[in-house]
């Protein structure tokens, strides 16, 4: 009780900042649009948004409530053009300083966020006094009101959230076609480097061996097995260089019997354990088995260790891979590029890598691939609530009756004037009543049918949705 | 001898029948599907089959499951298995039934005829035929522990080329050794291993390799 006292009394003793603050802003705002004053205005978004961060973490650490910040993604550094110029609309600068200043300036006025900080700002005072009594009879009602009223106004919006998930996606798409130009080139190296050269001297050798043939046989002979060796040399060489793009045993075994491969071939002592219902996507097979190899032959090289453990489970979607071993453990992910390269393969896939390494040992790495398993929508679609299912098996039961005899049938009998009135409820009514009954009657059974096989569909593709985004912008 | 081929290459396996027929061997069938392969290897029953791990219709393991399969069903029925990459996850699972008439070759060894048909002849006859590249990878994996760290450089090799499948005299032979010699050799890997010594080659290297694949 005390405590939440005490983080009512916090807030209000905020009110000490946040009013001298207002004025400051206020002035700051009228020098720079009335006089033109604009170096005045980044300094003062950047203090409001200062105190709205303050507010947002102190009501996450107290109400639980997750405020997300709503600002758009900062622009990135100006790049120069090709003769080392800055360009800014029609103007070239010979620094990046005032094309960056110009962004930034510019990001931070069209960011409707940055103006909905202004008015929680300005009525936030106005607020705070309002719940006065509120805070003082009900302190935890209170705070929790409170929260609700940051929410609106510092939360994240839909847009704000679709803009910073289009940043992620094109960092990580930067990301996924990087590291995929990396390997081609080494691909491309290797091939070039040691297959097409061995291939060149094997035609080289045959064709000296052609000429050698009629003189001296037994010299030819000789050349022959050489170019027969570099042959077996050459396919050594290729099945080393396939190994690296694609395991033919992840090809044909996937990613369970590909890791225990890998493991019977590390010098380590590696136990495998693999809980996959189903196979994941090739290109999720890939990364995970070469992280696998990469974590492993780490364990041999660096960590000193004898033994090693490898579990890959799946939850619902989501794959997470745990290697452990028993080595010396304070594995650096800053030095060598082993991890970071990792890290940029998985991140094309959203997936995160969590090192655990302490001095001494042991090292246990954790990655996380989210939402990257198939899955059977139909088992794992989530039924539909009970009270929907009854209201749909009755849908179901009943619009016969108002279509069918109700309606068409009845509709039938009066035109062609059938004198039989026997249950149809349109043709016991006096006659200017009779056709808008059935009418009414086909209307209603019609509306019943679709409503009964509208209710699931929605259900499935609300589902759906949730299932195919990431996170979801539109309920936050 | 008769002998079914299963290989999707046509070249190669024309190139394997010719060869094999050049060497005084009647060729049965030559297939290039999973399922024709374990129909042919199940009704023909042929003295030795050699088998291509990736097969049509799905290019994975196809050769590989239906040898096994055909093995299940017909205890100790010799099959030759060649590949583009040798595996030990594959060797194993070759080896698993304890059964013997059984090679993992890669397919560079046909290469030379000589030794490949002498491989397919010890295969037939019961024996066995590893990849020394299989060897390598399963001494590489043993190498760090004992008792094979206790092993000479000369015993180490005499036991590759037993893990290879290969009799006394063969080893004898290509490590230019008197053949009481490797004699010798091979009794002091028995003593120090820990597996009781045998007079059949066979059984010997089947014991070799089941020792080699229990302590990885």
């Amino acid at each position: 009780m005390l405590r939440r006292y005490g983080r009512v009394a916090t807030l209000l003793a905020l009110l000490v900042v946040q009013v001298p603050l207002i004025a400051v802003s206020l002035v700051m705002l009228v020098l720079s649009v009335a006089l033109g004053m604009v170096f005045l205005f980044p300094p003062q978004v950047r203090m409001v948004r200062r105190v709205a961060e303050l507010n947002r973490r102190l009501i996450r650490s107290w109400t639980g409530l997750a405020i997300e910040a709503p600002y758009l993604p900062k622009p990135p550094p100006p790049v120069p053009q090709a003769d080392g110029f800055y360009r800014h609309d029609r103007t070239l600068y010979k620094t990046p300083r005032i094309p960056a200043w110009n962004d930034r300036w510019k990001w931070l006025i069209t960011d409707p966020a940055t103006w909905r900080d202004d008015c929680w700002l300005l009525l936030d005072p106005l607020m705070k006094l309002t719940l006065a009594p509120v805070f003082l009879l009900l302190p935890a009602q209170g705070l929790r009101l409170y929260a609700l009223w940051s929410d609106l106004l510092l939360g994240a919006t839909a847009n704000s959230r679709l803009a910073n998930q289009v940043t992620h996606l094109r960092r990580t798409r930067n990301l996924a076609t990087d590291s995929q130009a990396a390997e081609m080139r080494r691909i491309e190296r290797d091939l070039h480097d040691g297959t097409q050269a061995r291939l060149v001297a094997i035609g080289m050798t045959l064709g000296a061996v052609e000429q050698l043939v009629d003189q001296d046989p037994s010299a030819a002979k000789a050349l022959l097995a050489k170019a027969r060796e570099a042959s077996s040399e050459t396919l050594t060489e290729l099945r080393r260089v396939i190994r690296g793009i694609h395991p033919p045993v992840l090809a044909e075994r996937g990613l369970g019997d590909a890791v225990r491969a890998l493991g019977m071939d590390s010098p380590l002592k590696v136990s495998v354990d693999v809980d996959l219902p189903n196979r994941p996507d090739a290109p999720v097979e890939a990364a995970a088995y070469f992280a696998v190899s990469e974590l492993l032959s780490n364990a041999a090289r660096h960590g000193e260790a004898r033994t090693a453990a490898v579990d890959i489970s799946s939850r619902e979607a989501d794959l997470r891979i745990t290697v452990t071993d028993d080595g010396m453990g304070g594995a650096d992910p800053t030095k060598g590029s082993g991890l970071a390269g990792i890290e940029r393969r998985l991140a094309a896939f959203d997936g995160v890598l969590a090192l655990n390494s302490p001095p001494g040992g042991p090292t246990t790495v954790t990655m996380h691939l989210p939402k990257v398993l198939p899955q059977h929508w139909a088992s794992d679609l989530p039924k539909l609530p009970r009270h929907k299912m009854v209201i749909v098996g009755l849908l179901w039961a009943t619009a016969w009756c108002p279509t069918f005899p109700q309606g068409f049938v009845a509709a039938i009998f009066k035109l062609i004037d059938f004198d039989e009135k026997t249950w149809f409820l349109a043709l016991h009514l006096p006659e200017p009543w009779q056709w808008p009954t059935i009418t009414a009657m086909i209307a209603l059974g019609l509306t019943m049918h679709i409503m009964a096989i509208r209710i699931p569909a929605v259900h499935n593709r609300e589902r759906w949705m949730i299932e195919a985004t990431p996170t979801k912008p539109w309920c936050p | 001898m008769n002998v079914l081929i299963a290989e999707d290459l046509y070249l190669l396996r024309d190139g394997l029948v010719h060869l094999l027929q050049a060497h005084g061997f009647t060729v049965v069938g030559a297939v290039d599907s999973g399922p024709e392969l374990l129909k042919g290897l199940l009704e023909l029953r042929p003295d030795v089959s050699i088998v291509d791990v990736r097969l049509p219709p799905t290019f994975t393991d196809e050769g590989l499951q239906a040898a096994l399969a055909a093995r299940k069903s017909v205890p100790g029925l010799p099959i030759l298995v060649l590949s583009q990459h040798v595996e030990q996850l594959y060797a194993r699972e070759l080896l698993a039934d304890g059964s013997g008439g059984i090679g993992y070759l890669l397919k560079d060894r046909v290469f030379n005829a000589e030794q490949f048909v002498d491989a397919v002849r010890r295969v037939a006859e019961g024996g066995t035929a590893m990849d020394p590249e299989v060897i390598a990878k399963l001494l590489a994996s043993n190498a760090r522990r004992e008792p094979l760290a206790a092993l000479t450089p000369r015993e180490r090799e005499v036991l590759e080329a037993m893990a290879e499948g290969r009799s006394n005299a063969a080893i004898s032979q290509r490590l230019y050794l008197s053949e009481s010699a490797v004699a010798k050799h091979t009794a002091n890997i028995f003593a120090k291993l820990g597996l009781a010594p045998s007079d059949d080659d066979n059984r010997r290297v089947l014991a070799v390799l089941a020792y080699l694949q229990s302590r990885a």
